[in-house]
């Protein structure tokens, strides 16, 4: 299975995957630690998340499959939401805690 | 040229109203991502071309006229793109 595979797998075998650097106990970036806050804060239970430093081919190969250069990258039900700006502006609207009750 | 200059050379195809990059790359000594070298900027950006479009998109256009650029000169990037109604 290629790296792509893998990851098409991943964002569709969980409602909620954040693609990030560390752990959400450990994040090794800052804005990985604001995605996983934000998300905390939604009350998303069943948060999958994807450590990037693990995994030098998820960390490039995920740049590739949104055409997204950075990392964090959250998605929900396998599609592409954004990185932590984007996931920001949506919480601040409310948008976000909209998308994740009704989809996840 | 410097990487801020380079920057602000690329973003100019967007014409945008005002440019306001910040350079934190200080604020990230130490810690992992930074031993690669990459720069962090903050940015926020004003241009009428991102009217019409969600927030995904307007990122989407910066990255694209950035292009190289984020593939490792630039090691993170903070967005916030507006439109001159929206300020």
């Amino acid at each position: 299975m290629d790296t792509k595979e893998r990851i098409q797998q991943t964002v569709t075998g969980h409602p909620v995957v954040l693609f990030m650097k560390g752990t959400p106990d450990f994040p090794m970036c800052g804005f990985s630690a604001s995605a996983v806050q934000i998300l905390d804060t939604c009350g998303v239970k069943a948060l999958h998340t994807v450590n990037v430093l693990d995994d030098p081919e998820v960390r490039q190969g995920i740049k590739d499959y949104a055409n997204w250069p950075t990392i964090p990258q959250l998605y929900v039900n396998g599609e592409f939401v954004g990185g932590s700006d984007i996931m920001k502006e949506m919480y601040q609207s409310g948008e976000l805690q909209k998308l994740l009750e009704e989809k996840a | 040229m410097n990487l801020a200059a380079a920057i602000h050379e690329r973003l100019e195809t967007l014409s945008p109203e005002s440019i306001d990059l910040v350079d934190e790359s200080g604020q990230h000594v130490g810690h992992a991502g930074a031993a690669s070298g990459g720069s962090h900027f903050n940015l926020t950006i004003v241009s009428a071309q991102f009217a019409g479009m969600g927030t995904l998109a307007r990122h989407r256009k910066i990255y694209a006229v950035l292009g190289p650029l984020m593939q490792r000169e630039i090691h993170a990037l903070a967005i916030r793109a507006l439109t001159p109604d929206e300020l």
